[in-house]
């Protein structure tokens, strides 16, 4: 047999500290995640968005879009 | 008629689970096999992780120095030297856990047997687009596609992450 006797093993509260130590762990992870989506997809969603309308001139693109003859109701100015 | 009622006799006996279950496929992926009957009636011996002491010993009928070691468990176990006591356990159990927990090859025929009939799928498709299906319809030819993406462009699909946002309006070409 072995030299000496084993250490005797942990025979209580072995879910709760299975869930305190997974629980950390998910807070963690969930954190990461919903961090990470903001700053790789949210602030540079927003950031596209304000770029575009910042020197949007509605007229322009409408007239341009005219022209280009997708319009049903107003066809290009030579017609 | 005959001979392809045999065939279809001959496919209906062979299935998976007969294939599988075979004991020269089982002894391949290097699992054991048992290979007498069993009487239900009686106690059974069984090697499982969850059940870890069965409920018969494996070896009842000892022969000589088998009984000699048996009547000597009688006694001190201290006395006993570590091929004894290795061999008791081995009279009692079939399989030390490490066996039992030992995972067997059966993954690489699933594996195997998986590609293979994906391949051989594949190669069914490939007859079907030769010789069933018809013309793919007009509207996916590279003309029809080229105004197809001319307009989206005109009607500025999705200008701020999307299509059209791709599109250089001023040098009218797609962006580098």
């Amino acid at each position: 047999m072995s030299a000496g006797t084993l250490a005797k093993p942990a025979m209580r509260g072995l879910l709760g500290k299975r869930l305190r130590f997974h629980l950390a762990v998910a807070f963690t992870l969930s954190l990461a995640a919903a961090a990470g989506f903001k700053f790789s997809v949210t602030e540079p969603r927003k950031q596209a968005y304000a770029e575009f309308y910042k020197n949007y001139d509605a007229m322009k693109e409408f007239e341009a879009m005219r022209e280009a003859g997708v319009f049903q109701s107003v066809r290009p100015k030579g017609q | 008629m005959l001979s392809s009622r045999a065939a279809v006799r001959g496919l209906q006996l062979f299935t998976w689970r007969s294939l599988s279950t075979s004991t020269c496929v089982q002894e391949a992926h290097g699992k054991e096999v048992a290979t007498s009957s069993i009487d239900c009636s009686q106690p059974q011996y069984n090697d499982r992780l969850d059940t870890p002491l069965p409920d018969i010993p494996y070896v009842t009928k000892f022969n000589n120095e088998q009984s000699k070691l048996k009547e000597k468990e009688k006694g001190p176990w201290t006395q006993l030297t570590k091929e004894e006591k290795l061999a008791l356990y081995h009279l009692s159990h079939r399989q030390t856990f490490a066996e039992m927990k030992k995972g067997s090859s059966e993954w690489k025929t699933v594996v195997g047997g998986l590609f293979f009939f994906l391949g051989f799928t594949g190669l069914v498709i490939w007859w079907q687009r030769v010789f069933v299906f018809g013309k793919p319809p007009h509207t996916l030819s590279e003309e029809w596609v080229a105004m197809q993406t001319q307009r989206m462009i005109d009607m500025r699909v999705n200008p701020i992450s999307g299509f059209s946002s791709e599109w250089d309006y001023n040098t009218k070409q797609w962006k580098k």
